[in-house]
């Protein structure tokens, strides 16, 4: 066993060998390196046919025309272009947008953009399980609204939205339904013919491809239309130019047709070792699972463990590969906001670690860490003042700390 | 994030790790952060009655670089008067243990954690 023992899945993958050697065999001149848009020659069509049989192999995997995928340089584009395409687009039908407060990044910037360019947003809260309530959603929508982005499984917690019945009262009032599902495909089977949702997200990297791709799929029926956010040769019938990357394609389409082979088997054995792995961490006294249990992946184990600060757990643990929701380790200050979205007090989210586990993650691995994190936090528990007064029965929520 | 090397050795070996009846007249305590905001730390110093500091210790709950912090600090007070144990500067403490920027607070909280503990000391005589 190697360490550092990667356990930071949600954030990348490795490369699966197999794609990596379908990539490879479009970059020399003994490969395909062509331009897909050349038309007037054969390395252009031989480049075309690998792009169009990626497409498929990405369309595949959730049950929808290839001619819906568009790809994008990765999901955070993908967001962009989705909530800004549509908010551009359908702006004389309304200047309303809903989401939520833990979204990623790249819609909740995405929607801050908009409300620069004069755009309202409504942040729905999530409830303390992670979860959307739909009557909050309902309540939320108004006759200018044009568009709901809200995203599949949430990077953080791993939980899992019921975006068929968001789908449901979106359709009905004729509002686009943007999902971000960057951590849900090859976790979670996507069927786009089930589900009313007219844009998704999606990311390679995430699932065994390569970093720099990913695709926006784009409903054709209904269709949904947006304004490019990049211009150029009009590629991807316009809605985003820039000759196509043959081999981060390829690769991207090689790992969505793996996911799709291998999801079911694959999920089964990471629930086992997420099973195991809880088993382990669950005996500690005073830690705290965050999110959903049931609506979750099998991938995502976001615990906190209460008078342990996140960051020096994590220092501590420098042969595991994982995340911290204390925001410590960024240069701000604050915990994490999903954490927080969740009404986890200030201390549970400076104290919590995500587990994130994947393809390449064995028991004797999770055994290591169960093991490690057992030590470690006795350790930092004798150092830490919160502890010593929890442990002598002095209630830490009513003195009164000087915040700095 | 790198830590320094000496950030790596008061994490791993804390000195002076440890709790003393605060009730007592010749022990000064001083806990100064807050839980929300990610770290807090008590310093604890018992004090002769020539004024000298003849023993400290601490307990933190933070970050790598504040309990880095309070270690040194347990380290440097002891055997110093109260006079010169109030005088310690926070950049002394982030110089010594190469703090980045962002962990300047960990070494302005070691410098309150002390003048609390002074403070809180004087107020029982």
């Amino acid at each position: 066993m190697k360490t550092p023992i990667y356990f930071d899945y949600s954030a990348t993958t490795p490369v699966d060998k197999r794609v990596a050697e379908k990539m490879c065999d479009c970059l020399t001149t003994d490969g395909n390196f062509g331009n897909p848009a050349s038309s007037s020659h054969e390395f252009g069509w031989k480049a075309e046919d690998a792009v169009e049989q990626a497409r498929k192999d990405v369309a595949d995997l959730i049950n929808a025309n290839p001619k819906e995928i568009v790809f994008t340089s990765g999901a955070t584009e993908s967001d962009n272009l989705a909530i800004k395409g549509i908010a551009h687009f359908y702006h004389k039908k309304g200047k309303h947008i809903v989401t939520c407060k833990t979204e990623h990044k790249a819609v909740l910037d995405s929607c801050r953009q908009l409300e620069r360019e004069g755009y309202e947003v409504t942040y729905l809260d999530p409830e303390n399980n992670g979860l959307i309530d739909l009557d909050k959603l309902k309540a939320a929508l108004r006759d200018d609204t044009i568009l709901v982005s809200i995203m599949h499984v949430n990077n953080e917690i791993g939980v899992i939205q019921d975006i068929k019945a968001i789908g449901e009262i979106t359709r009905e009032r004729k509002i686009m339904f943007h999902v971000d599902a960057a951590q849900s495909a090859g976790k979670v089977p996507i069927d786009m013919d089930e589900l009313k949702v007219d844009l998704m997200s999606f990311s390679a990297h995430k699932i065994y491809g390569p970093k720099g791709i990913g695709a926006l799929y784009v409903s054709r029926k209904p269709r949904v239309r947006l304004e490019a956010q990049m211009h150029g040769g009009g590629h991807e019938r316009g809605m985003r130019s820039g000759t196509l990357a043959t081999h981060q394609i390829v690769g991207m389409g090689e790992a969505f047709r793996l996911a799709k082979e291998e999801m079911a088997a694959d999920n089964e054995r990471v629930r086992m070792l997420r099973d195991r792995l809880l088993k382990g961490l669950d005996v500690i006294e005073e830690t705290y699972i965050n999110g959903d249990m049931e609506q979750r992946i099998p991938h995502n184990l976001n615990i906190s463990f209460n008078f342990v600060e996140g960051e020096s757990l994590i220092m501590a643990l420098k042969e595991l590969a994982v995340s911290s929701g204390s925001a410590c380790t960024s240069a701000s200050l604050e915990p994490s906001y999903v954490l927080r979205a969740l009404g986890r007090n200030d201390e549970l989210a400076h104290s919590s670690i995500r587990f994130s586990l994947g393809r390449f993650t064995t028991e004797e691995e999770i055994d290591f860490a169960i093991a490690k994190i057992n030590d470690n936090i006795g350790k930092l528990r004798e150092l830490s003042p919160l502890w010593e007064m929890f442990k002598d029965g002095i209630d830490i929520s009513a003195i009164e700390w000087n915040a700095h | 994030m790198a830590y320094s090397e000496k950030v790596i050795d008061h994490y791993e070996n804390p000195r002076n790790v440890g709790s003393m009846d605060k009730d007592e007249s010749n022990i000064g305590t001083g806990m100064v952060g807050a839980p929300a905001c990610g770290d807090v730390m008590r310093l604890q110093i018992k004090v002769s009655n020539e004024g000298v500091i003849e023993d400290a210790k601490f307990k933190t709950y933070g970050c790598g670089s504040a309990i880095a912090s309070s270690s040194l600090l347990t380290e440097w007070v002891k055997g110093k008067t109260l006079d010169e144990a109030g005088e310690i500067k926070n950049t002394e403490i982030a110089a010594e243990l190469e703090l980045p920027p962002v962990k300047i607070h960990c070494s302005v909280l070691a410098e309150d954690a002390i003048k609390a503990a002074i403070e809180d000391y004087k107020s029982k005589k």
